[in-house]
Parts: structure tokens; C-alpha cells; sequence
């Protein structure tokens, strides 16, 4: 079922403006995290589907690390968000101004 | 025949992308999200790519996601999310998103890059054992970037740890 | 020996300098240093003069290059020096005087804190004016004519804690700064006339460059007259020399009657070459001369501060130098020049005698009698008084009565001039005799406490008072009988082609009358002011409306601070409130709102939240590609 490159890439680029715009509309933490994940898995898929089209497996491999550094970058970022917004009440990413001039 | 899978697949990750960004429920959110992560994986396994689908189901649908559950439970989503307050904050998210996606999808379509116009037939690839192949170029060529990630992810390991901790 | 002129120079240059650093540690020691180094300079200069009177009469001129000052293009102005029997007769007069002065100084000025100061302004003072005669080029004549000016205004606001002394040197410098406009204006002119400022090089080729009487070289010489005029406290700038009169007395016999106000009679002369091709401008000349030579002497009559009729004193007397170049007397007016250098810095001396006595008194109507108590100064003092009067033998005599026999008989002359002048001669006898009277003579009107502090002056200030009365007796006959000096003076004019006016022979009629107006107005100075002040008292109450208008200089200071003066200040005003205050402070206040307005406005892009900051990255990343693709199509 191997479709032809520009139909992954096209796929791709709307993954990732969803995941863009996720990011931007949303006020709760977690779900622009993981609009974030959405975007690095869209940016996965580019590369896999170049890794495939160019006949080289240095894509996979960049797609591996990009994995591994979201699941660090998850952890982090989750015990962050964690630790600010635990005492809170609701959940509010613009409750978190403070360095507004 | 493999085009309409590919299609239905394709549909099927975006209704999930969509639903992660629109739903009100966080917990929606996440499964929706998971859901986008699965097709996502099979489109990894059209092309050729194995191991990564494999690992994507395991690490991040099944241990990344398993996390984000968790948090999203502990931090007590279930009110609803207040009206946007920020300014203009949606109108100019839709804009811009719509832009960049003008924009990328210009330059894809645009034939500029002759490798994505000319491949009519896909090139034949024969990597024979993907997990075998994707080892051997981990453990060979790209040694050191594997070894800088492992470091990684003790960073990551100490900072999460820390910072779960109530007092220092 | 000529090549000694270099040592004239240098001699007050090296006291200045050492006034300067050691003044205050040293004060005294300073002082007579000082003195010394003029010393010094006088002895360098008479050898000069020496040695010019060893060359061949019709070849005194010398000139030196010291350095090549400025050399640009076409033109060259070295550091040059000119000497010729004018300008050796002139260092000697100056030098002499000035170190009789200083001598008395360290008598007179003894306790004053400035003592140090005042020597080191001196000395550079006395550079200065040496500059200025030995100068070769007019560029370097201005730097004299500048030193001397500066060193005037330092002067005279010696004790600058008084504000009259302040204002006085303000005033100084501010007229003379028209002068030294019209110098620099006239010097400019002659560089693009003649091409050259060198003394040498214009003065040749002035007759054939220039056409006699021609526009060019009527503004150059009006131009180097306003000069003149200013330095030489002349109608109508003379209204600083007056008022400087409240700087210490060897200031004021220094600078302002021996030497620097003979500055303006000394460039007539020096430049008499270009003069002489300018008709109109001698007869300005003459005339200002003439009239303010008249002006001052009338008001001379009725000024109470003996300093001050002193100032009037000279400025009629300059008016006296200023009508002889005029008429192109140019060796009779520099003859009065020297004469007057004697009686004039004698006038002060003795008037500074009194005023020390005095602790400081300077009305005459709280003098007199001071004959007995005060001998010495007394008849030094009458001395100067009889040479200025003209009085037959002593040296004013010969000088005057020269000037006033060219004024009639110059080609350049005419009768009222010379009427003026005997006329003047008069009312000069008058009011100088009103000083000795009313000073000297009579009942004392001294207060009583004075009257015990009264002396005579310690040696260091009489000594120069006997040296002086000796010159102001004794100076005329270096002319007299036949034109020894004149005669002397002559080269430094024909080597250029003037042809100055001499007098032929004695004219026994003219000197017959300047006689009996001299004696006559001492006369009516004693039936005046000789017994006591009553009649003088009357007098003036009957002519009480012109009293008043004497007194108060005939109303010019009152005019020149309704127009000029307030003109400045509402221009000075306009500048300080209009232009600085509210444009320029507008322009830069503006600046700085806008810079403050553009950073309240630029600070409300840090809102403190994040997903404004990603809308910005997010737009940045968008640029970012459409610039690379666009690169790429």
C-alpha cells in the first residue's frame, strides 16, 4: 500500500499545521504538549517517507533518536508542568505571566 | 487497492489529529491522540520501516502516552476550559497555521524539489531484516549520536526526579 | 648689535614664565625677577638701538626669520622680527618705562595677595607689546595686538573681587575686539591685495600695486584706523580707558598711558606706507585726532577722581599723536609718543604716590595741601604737569609745539586743525594745573586719620619718580635744536617712499603763543583752584548744565548702553532663551520622547505569556521558509 511520496508529505504538513494550531489555541498545558507530539511525529513520518523514497535508512535512524528524545522531552516537560500547576486549581497556561513587562 | 488503505489510513490520523486539538475532555484528547499515533505506525509499515512501527506503538503510544494518562489524571481535568482569553489568540492561530500549510504545501507541490516530482514508481529497496539493518547503522555509523541519547535520558531520568520531589 | 633683539623678546618671556610657576611660592623673589628680566631687556634693547645707530644711515633696516612660521600654497608667514630706527626707538621707550614701572610696582603692590600674579601679567605684558613693534608681518602683529589685549583685560580686573574692576576689564576687551575685527579684516584684505602679509614685501610694491586714494586701500587703512582707534581709545571707542582705570596705578601707567594706547599710533606709523596712499583716510585721521584730543580735555576739567582726568589726560594726548600721523607728522607724533611715555607714567606714578598715601583715596576733593607733607612726589609731579603744559624747556614743549606748528603748515594740515590744537594745548595746562592745585595746594581736606598715614613713598617707588622727572625734563632735546630725532626716525619711512612732513625750521610766532597759552592756563588754573575751591565751587554752579554734561562724557556711555549694548543683550536673549532654550533643548527632549514613547510601545510585545511568544516564533518560522523556498524557486 505504498502510496507515492507527495501523498506522505502533504499528509504530513497537515499533521503538523493541526499540530500548530493545537499549540496555539488551546490554554491547557497538557494538551499543547502534546500538540507538540503531534507535530514531532508528523516530522517522523517526513523522514521516513524520504528515508524510503531515497533509498537510505539514515531517515529510520533520525526518526529513532527523535523518538527517544521525545520520551525524554515528555518527562521533563510533564514534571514541569507537574510542579507549576499542581497547587492549582484549574489548569491555565496564561496564569503563568509573570515575566510580563 | 494500496491507495485506498493508504486514504482511509490518512483519514483515520486525522480525524484523530482533529480531535486532539478540538476536544473539551482532556482524556478524549490523549486517546484521540492515540489513535493518530496507530495510523501513524502503519503508514510506517508501508514504507518499509518495521522497526520504527513497532517502537512507535510500544514507546510512544504505549509508555509516552500511558504518561500523559497519568498526568492528566493527577492534575484533575474534568473542568471545562474557559473561554480563550488572549486577544485575537484564535483568529491569529488559524491564520498562521493556514499560512504555513499554504506555504509548505506550495513548496511540496511546487516541483521544486525534483525528488519528490520524478519518482512515478516508487525505487526498489531491499534492506532485508529492517531490524537488522537500522542495528547495524545504529552500532556502526551513528555509535556516538546512540550513546549521546542514552546519556540523554539519564539527564532526563535525574530532572524528572527532581523536580517530582516536594522539597530539594 | 642688532642680532641682540632676539634677547629683547626673550628676557620678559622667561619672567613670565617663571611668575607663573614660582609666583605664588615666591612672591617677592618672583617680583624682582620680574623686574630684573625687564632690566635685562631694556640693556638688550639699547644695544639694539646702539647698533642701529652704527650702520650707515640709509641702510637700517634689518629683518629676521626666527622659524617658518606658516607656509601654505602661494603663501608664507614666517615667526619674522623688523627692526629699523622706528621700531628701536619704540623697544627702548618700552622697555625703559616698563621697567621703571615694575620697579616702582614692587613698592606699591607690596602685601597684595596677587603679587605674584601681577608680576607675571606684567612681564607678558611686556612681551606682548614688544611683539607687537618688532613684529615683521601683520599676522604676527596680531598676535601682539592680541597678547596686549588679553594682558589689559588682566589687568585692569586685577582685583577682580571688585565688580567694578570686573566690568571695567569686560569692557576693555569687548571695545578693543572691534579693533581687533577691523585688524583682522585689514589683514585679510592686504593678503588678498598684496598677496603677503611680510612688512617688507607689501611695503614695496604698496605704491605700484595699489592706486592712490583707490577704494582697496581706503577700507585697508579705515580698517587698520578702526584698529588704531580702539587700541588708542580714540572718538568713538575710547569709552574703555576710563573705566580701566580702576586696575592698580602701574597698570594704569603702564599699559595705559606709555605704552599699549600707543599701540594704535605706532601702526599708523609702521604702516604709514599704506597710509599714505589712502588721502581720505589721513584726514579721518587727523580729525578724530583733533577732536578728541579737544572732547577729552573738556571733560578733563571737571572729572573729581584724579585718575580718571589722568585717563581723559591721555586720551587727549593720543588725539594729539593721532592728529600728527594724520597730517603725516609721522616722526613728530612718534616724538610726542616717547615724551609722553615720561610725563604721562610720571602723572600716574605720583598720583598712585598720593593714592597709596591716601590708603586708597582717589577724589581730589578729599585731598589737598599734600605739598608739605609730600615734597618729592609733589615736585616730580610738577614736573610732568609743566612738560605736558608745554611749558618752554621741559620736553612736552618741543613735542607738542611740533605738532601743532605741522598741523598748520603739513600739505596735509589746515588752520582749524591747527587752531584746535593750540586751543587744546590751553585747556590741557587748565586742567592739569586743576589737579596740582586742588591735589597739592591749599587747605587739606584730608580726614583726619589719613592725614597721620600720610608719607612719602619708600624708596622702590620714589626712585622711578626722580629717574621719570629727570626724562620728562630733559627728553626733548634728543630733538632739539635742529630734527636729531626726526631725523633718525626718517629711514624707517623713506625706505618706502613716505615722505613724512618736517618741520622747516622754528616758527617763533607759533611758539610765541603756545607759550602764553601754557602759562596762561596755568594761570587760570591758580586764580581757579590755587587759593581754595570756593570760586571753583561758584564757577560751577553758574555753569551747572554744562558741568553736567562734561561730567557725564557728554552722554556717549549713556547712548552706547541704550543702542549697542542693549542690542547685544536682547540678542544675547534670543540665542539663550529662543534658540537654545527652546529649540535646540526642544530638538534633543523630543529625541528623547521619542526613543521613551518607541520603548513603551516596543515592551508591550513581552506580554508574559507563552503562546503570544509562540505566535511569534510560529510567524518567524514562516518567513523563515518562505525565504528559503523562494531562494529554492
Amino acid at each position: 500500500m505504498l502510496a507515492p511520496l507527495p501523498h506522505y508529505l502533504i499528509l504530513s504538513a497537515l499533521l503538523f499545521t493541526i499540530g500548530v494550531f493545537g499549540f496555539l489555541y488551546r490554554k491547557n498545558p497538557l494538551i499543547m504538549f502534546m500538540s507538540i507530539e503531534l507535530m514531532l511525529n508528523a516530522a517522523n513520518l517526513t523522514f521516513v517517507s524520504f528515508a524510503r523514497y531515497l533509498g537510505s535508512l539514515n531517515g529510520q535512524v533520525i526518526v529513532f533518536f527523535v523518538m527517544t528524545i521525545a520520551a525524554a522531552e515528555v518527562v521533563v516537560g510533564l514534571g514541569i508542568i507537574v510542579s507549576i500547576f499542581r497547587a492549582r486549581a484549574d489548569i491555565d497556561v496564561d496564569d503563568v505571566h509573570l515575566l510580563k513587562d | 487497492m494500496g491507495l485506498v488503505a493508504f486514504f482511509v489510513i490518512a483519514v483515520v490520523a486525522l480525524l484523530g489529529a482533529l480531535g486532539l486539538v478540538l476536544s473539551r475532555n482532556s482524556v478524549h484528547s490523549a486517546l484521540f491522540l492515540v489513535a493518530n499515533l496507530f495510523c501513524v505506525a502503519l503508514l510506517y509499515l508501508s514504507l518499509n520501516a518495521d522497526f520504527l512501527a513497532v517502537v512507535q506503538v510500544i514507546v510512544y503510544a504505549g509508555a509516552i502516552m500511558v504518561l500523559f494518562l497519568f498526568v492528566i489524571t493527577l492534575l484533575n481535568p474534568s473542568h471545562e476550559e474557559a473561554p480563550n482569553q488572549l486577544a485575537g489568540q484564535g483568529w491569529i492561530a488559524g491564520i498562521l497555521a493556514v499560512a504555513l500549510l499554504l506555504e509548505v504545501g506550495g513548496v511540496i507541490l511546487s516541483g521544486v524539489f525534483s525528488v519528490i516530482k520524478s519518482p512515478a514508481v516508487p525505487p526498489v529497496v531491499d534492506w532485508g531484516d529492517n531490524v537488522h539493518a537500522v542495528g547495524t547503522l545504529l552500532y556502526t555509523q551513528f555509535l556516538f549520536p546512540f550513546e549521546v541519547t542514552s546519556i540523554l535520558l539519564l539527564v532526563a531520568l535525574v530532572g524528572a526526579t527532581v523536580l517530582a520531589k516536594r522539597r530539594l | 648689535m642688532v642680532s641682540n633683539v632676539w634677547l629683547v623678546l626673550l628676557f620678559p618671556l622667561v619672567g613670565f614664565l617663571w611668575c607663573v610657576f614660582f609666583g605664588r611660592l615666591w612672591p617677592r623673589l618672583s617680583g624682582w625677577i620680574a623686574v630684573l628680566m625687564v632690566g635685562l631687556s631694556f640693556v638688550s634693547a639699547v644695544s639694539v638701538l646702539v647698533g642701529v645707530l652704527a650702520l650707515p644711515a640709509n641702510d637700517r633696516l634689518r629683518v629676521g626669520e626666527l622659524y617658518p612660521w606658516i607656509s601654505s600654497g602661494a603663501v608664507s608667514i614666517p615667526l619674522n622680527i623688523f627692526v629699523d630706527p622706528l621700531a628701536s626707538v619704540m623697544i627702548v621707550v618700552v622697555t625703559g618705562v616698563a621697567f621703571l614701572i615694575h620697579v616702582y610696582a614692587t613698592g606699591y603692590m607690596s602685601g597684595d595677595p596677587g603679587y605674584g600674579r601681577f608680576f607675571a601679567y606684567m612681564n607678558l605684558f611686556v612681551f606682548s607689546m614688544l611683539l607687537l613693534v618688532l613684529a615683521g608681518n601683520f599676522l604676527l602683529l596680531m598676535v601682539g595686538w592680541a597678547g596686549v589685549g588679553l594682558c589689559s583685560y588682566l589687568l585692569i580686573a586685577f582685583w577682580f573681587e571688585k565688580p567694578e574692576a570686573a566690568a571695567a576689564g569686560v569692557k576693555a576687551f569687548v571695545v578693543n575686539a572691534i579693533g581687533d575685527a577691523g585688524l583682522i579684516l585689514a589683514a585679510s584684505l592686504i593678503l588678498i591685495t598684496f598677496k603677503s602679509l611680510d612688512y617688507v614685501t607689501v611695503f614695496r610694491v604698496a605704491k605700484t600695486t595699489v592706486t592712490l586714494g583707490s577704494g582697496e586701500i581706503t577700507a585697508i587703512t579705515l580698517l587698520l584706523l578702526v584698529a588704531a582707534v580702539a587700541k588708542s581709545a580714540q572718538l568713538p571707542l575710547y569709552v574703555w580707558l576710563p573705566d580701566a582705570m580702576a586696575g592698580p596705578t602701574p597698570v594704569s601707567a603702564l599699559i595705559h598711558a606709555a605704552t599699549m594706547v600707543t599701540a594704535g599710533v605706532y601702526l599708523i606709523a609702521r604702516a604709514s606706507p599704506l597710509f599714505t596712499l589712502a588721502p581720505f583716510t589721513m584726514t579721518v585721521i587727523a580729525w578724530i585726532g583733533a577732536i578728541t584730543a579737544l572732547f577729552a580735555a573738556t571733560i578733563g576739567l571737571v572729572k573729581p577722581n584724579i585718575k580718571r582726568v589722568l585717563a581723559y589726560s591721555t586720551v587727549s594726548q593720543l588725539g594729539y599723536m593721532f592728529l600728527a600721523v594724520g597730517v603725516s607728522a609721522f616722526g613728530a607724533g612718534i616724538f610726542h609718543l616717547m615724551t609722553h611715555a615720561f610725563f604721562k607714567a610720571l602723572l600716574f606714578l605720583g598720583a598712585g604716590a598720593v593714592i597709596h598715601a591716601l590708603d586708597g583715596e582717589e577724589d581730589m576733593r578729599n585731598m589737598g595741601g599734600l605739598r608739605t607733607r609730600m615734597p618729592l612726589t609733589y615736585v616730580t609731579f610738577l614736573i610732568a604737569a609743566l612738560a605736558i603744559s608745554g611749558f618752554p624747556l621741559l620736553s612736552g614743549f618741543y613735542s607738542k609745539d611740533e605738532i601743532i606748528s605741522l598741523a598748520f603748515t603739513s600739505p596735509r594740515g589746515s588752520v582749524i586743525l591747527g587752531v584746535i590744537a593750540l586751543f587744546t594745548a590751553g585747556l590741557t595746562a587748565v586742567y592739569i594745573f586743576r589737579v596740582v592745585f586742588v591735589t597739592f595746594h591749599g587747605k587739606s581736606r584730608v580726614s583726619h586719620h589719613l592725614s597721620e598715614h600720610l608719607h612719602e613713598p619708600g624708596m622702590a617707588m620714589a626712585l622711578p619718580l626722580v629717574i621719570l622727572a629727570v626724562l620728562a625734563a630733559i627728553g626733548g632735546y634728543v630733538q632739539f635744536p635742529g630734527e636729531g630725532f626726526v631725523d633718525f626716525l626718517q629711514p624707517s619711512f623713506s625706505t618706502f617712499g613716505v615722505t613724512p612732513a618736517v618741520e622747516q625750521g622754528l616758527n617763533v610766532g607759533l611758539a610765541a603763543a603756545s607759550i602764553v597759552l601754557s602759562v596762561g592756563g596755568i594761570l587760570i588754573a591758580y586764580l581757579i583752584w590755587g587759593q581754595s575751591l570756593v570760586t571753583a565751587e561758584n564757577l560751577g554752579k553758574m555753569f551747572a548744565p554744562i558741568r553736567t554734561v562734561l561730567l557725564n562724557d557728554y552722554g556717549i556711555d549713556a547712548l552706547y548702553s541704550m543702542t549697542i549694548v542693549a542690542l547685544a543683550r536682547g540678542l544675547g536673549r534670543l540665542f539663550a532663551d529662543i534658540f537654545d532654550g527652546l529649540i535646540l533643548n526642544g530638538i534633543i527632549d523630543s529625541l528623547a520622547g521619542l526613543v521613551s514613547g518607541l520603548s513603551v510601545v516596543i515592551a508591550k510585545l513581552e506580554t508574559g505569556y507563552v503562546r503570544s511568544y509562540a505566535v511569534a516564533v510560529l510567524a518567524g518560522a514562516i518567513l523563515i521558509v518562505a525565504f528559503m523556498a523562494r531562494g529554492g524557486l
